[in-house]
């Protein structure tokens, strides 16, 4: 049986300027143990759609228009307060972009991690104290019986998204929700936290929901990647599959504009006063669209090279795709593999002329 | 050196020092030094990358260079004239030629101003138009330039999207004609989708301007894409600079290999076989100078 079933979680912001389609008809499972990458940019309903699962969305003005969230069979949405407060940090554990603003300046490190212990009544306050010593050194914090004495402000950026993630992982939750939890981190320290991540999820068997607007880092972690654009799912499968078997047009959009060095593509030394032309990258045309009034049909349609008149009239569901690995889905109205073959001239990867 | 070999910006011995804490009689108790000793050029049409961890100084080494901060020793060159000691009225001039672009360039946009009266701003101030129509049509021009509806001039700040906040930003880096780019993490706060299009505009000017920039970022991909020189800082010291290709395809300094071998790479398969290079983050030792191993390559030597 999946851990987590999200069935067709519809969000709304009603704001003043009119109502924000946040999320819309998301639906996915997500079995124990599995690494589920979610891709998305500023609006795509990556990050909302794990809030209002966990009942962290300010209502108003947000509102959960519709849909189920199962949690070990039980539907979060319509779960009292107190039960979900207690599911979260115990059975789901979180991790957040900025730890500074998540952890508690004026309380040690120690009294921290193990609040998110005894909160949950699972041990006594000096055992939850030993833990936080355990906890500090399985993050890969130094010398933890010196450092877990110390208060946030005397760690170092990597250093508190390490306290952070002991906090998240303290009560061995079933599934960890990250979101954007490395992206202010500088790259070495961020390599740093993703090995770790893999570590844990071994050590601890926890499913996990990373939320990132970065491919490289899902490429490395998730099993399963789920790709978001103005509030849907536009693609979703195993992780290989999304990335080299590509059937959403925004997915192949994004991984086609990144510089691609793969081949060990050497540029040409500039010589000062000889001006030489630089490839410039495949860029997706148009910007994202607005939420509070997004396209009928499907959300990318206006950005999108491949789409055809039903992409502008009606959103696609998102099903199996043609010919692809089990469980690669995709909500494309265009088929991109046929669509790509028609036109040779978009097909290379990475830059382009 | 002929003045046509000259590089456009020189930068020698730059130092920065922070004194965070001072004891009774306000004499400095605790230094951080922000940025040591760095030197470096940039040519006519160059674009130097400035890369490192937070906290290593390369912003701060932007700033320095723009005369946002003041340097505690060291000089810089801007096309032949040191301006590291200018005065405000003697700096103005200069502030034509040598511009910058900031992550967010909405921080320094008033709100209350139609975005076309903010982008012909410094057209005005430095006497460069004589009539509010003309300002238009030099606006409107920039904003074809860089890619915008000239009918958005008569927008506020706010009814922009971020990718259009940017391209705000450098119109308004442009207006005067620079030949020097200060651009501090210009796509690092961009959507996705939106980076490799404002990637592609700082090719475009360059190639039609022929300005050069000093593109101060963290994403290595992009840098290696956008860059023809690299610099890379660590704890305020240059520890590697040269060609791109010679630092991405040799780097020699360790935290170098560090920084390479930990950048994520798009693709699972290839991700999975990346090994990373663990770098502890030591600062240099005092003693290191660098050193040419190849010809325009340079690595700070291990004393």
């Amino acid at each position: 049986m999946p851990l987590l079933q999200v069935k067709d979680l519809t969000v709304r912001f009603d704001t003043a300027g009119g109502t924000v389609h946040a999320v819309s008809g998301v639906t996915y499972d997500l079995e124990p143990g599995e690494t589920l990458g979610v891709v998305g940019e500023s609006g795509s309903g990556k990050s909302v759609h794990v809030l209002a699962m966990l009942g962290l969305i300010p209502k108003p003005p947000g509102r959960i228009a519709g849909g189920q969230v199962l949690f070990e069979g039980r539907d979060l949405l319509t779960l009292p307060e107190r039960e979900l407060r207690d599911l979260r940090g115990k059975k789901i554990g979180m991790i957040f972009q900025d730890p500074m603003t998540s952890l508690n300046p004026v309380l040690t490190v120690e009294a921290q991690v193990a609040e998110a212990i005894t909160s949950h009544g699972l041990m006594s306050r000096s055992a939850a104290r030993a833990r936080a010593v355990e906890l500090l050194d399985l993050v890969g914090i130094p010398e933890p019986r010196k450092r877990v004495k110390q208060f946030p402000h005397q760690f170092s950026g990597g250093m508190r998204q390490r306290a952070m993630i002991a906090i998240g992982v303290a009560c061995e939750p079933k599934l960890l929700i990250a979101d954007e939890a490395t992206t202010a981190l500088d790259v070495t320290v961020q390599a740093q936290i993703l090995d770790l991540m893999k570590d844990l999820k071994r050590k601890l068997s926890m499913a996990m929901i990373w939320i990132t607007h970065d491919m490289g880092v899902v490429a490395g972690l998730a099993d399963t990647v789920q790709v978001m654009y103005g509030g849907r799912i536009m693609e979703r499968g195993p992780a290989r599959a999304v990335f080299n078997d590509t059937r959403s047009a925004y997915t192949w959009g994004l991984l086609r504009s990144l510089p691609d060095h793969s081949e060990g593509r050497v540029y040409e030394t500039h010589t000062p006063g000889q001006a030489r032309k630089r490839p410039r990258l495949r860029q997706i045309a148009g910007a994202p669209p607005d939420m509070t009034d997004p396209p009928p049909g499907d959300p990318f349609a206006p950005r999108n090279p491949f789409a055809i008149s039903g992409c502008f009239q009606e959103m696609p569901p998102l099903v199996q795709a043609r010919d692809a690995a089990p469980g690669h889905l995709v909500a494309a109205w265009y088929d991109l593999p046929k669509a790509l073959a028609a036109r040779p001239d978009l097909a290379g990867k990475g830059e382009g002329a | 050196m002929s003045a046509a070999a000259a590089p456009l910006l020189r930068v020698e011995g730059l130092t920065k020092h922070f004194h965070t804490t001072k004891n009774l009689f306000g004499k400095p108790t605790h230094t951080v030094r922000a940025v040591e000793g760095v030197s470096f050029e940039i040519g006519h049409s160059e674009t130097l990358g400035l890369v490192g961890e937070s906290g290593s100084g390369k912003s701060t080494t932007g700033r320095l260079i723009l005369r946002l901060e003041e340097p505690t020793a060291g000089q810089v060159f801007f096309e032949g004239q040191d301006i590291s000691r200018l005065r405000p009225h003697a700096l103005a001039p200069i502030r034509r030629r040598l511009q910058v672009v900031f992550q967010d360039p909405f921080s320094s946009l008033n709100p209350r101003l139609r975005i076309g009266e903010s982008v012909g701003e410094p057209l005005r101030t430095h006497g460069l138009i004589s009539s509010a129509g003309e300002r238009r049509e030099k606006v409107a021009a920039l904003f074809r330039q860089v890619g915008l509806d000239p009918r958005f001039m008569d927008r506020f700040p706010h009814q922009f999207s971020g990718g259009q906040r940017q391209r705000i930003g450098i119109a308004r880096a442009i207006a005067l004609g620079p030949k020097l780019i200060v651009a501090d993490e210009p796509i690092t706060a961009l959507d996705v989708s939106i980076q490799a299009q404002i990637v592609n505009l700082f090719l475009d000017l360059q190639e039609e301007m022929g300005m050069a920039y000093l593109f101060i970022a963290h994403d290595l991909g992009m840098v290696r894409h956008l860059c023809h020189r690299v610099a890379v800082m660590l704890r305020g010291r240059i520890v590697e600079m040269g060609s791109t290709e010679q630092v991405f395809a040799n780097p020699r300094h360790p935290y170098t290999r560090a920084l390479i071998s930990a950048a994520p790479i798009p693709d699972p398969e290839r991700e999975a076989a990346r090994r990373r290079i663990p770098y502890d983050l030591v600062p240099p030792p005092p003693g290191a100078v660098l050193q040419e191993v190849e010809p325009g390559h340079w690595a700070l030597s291990a004393a």
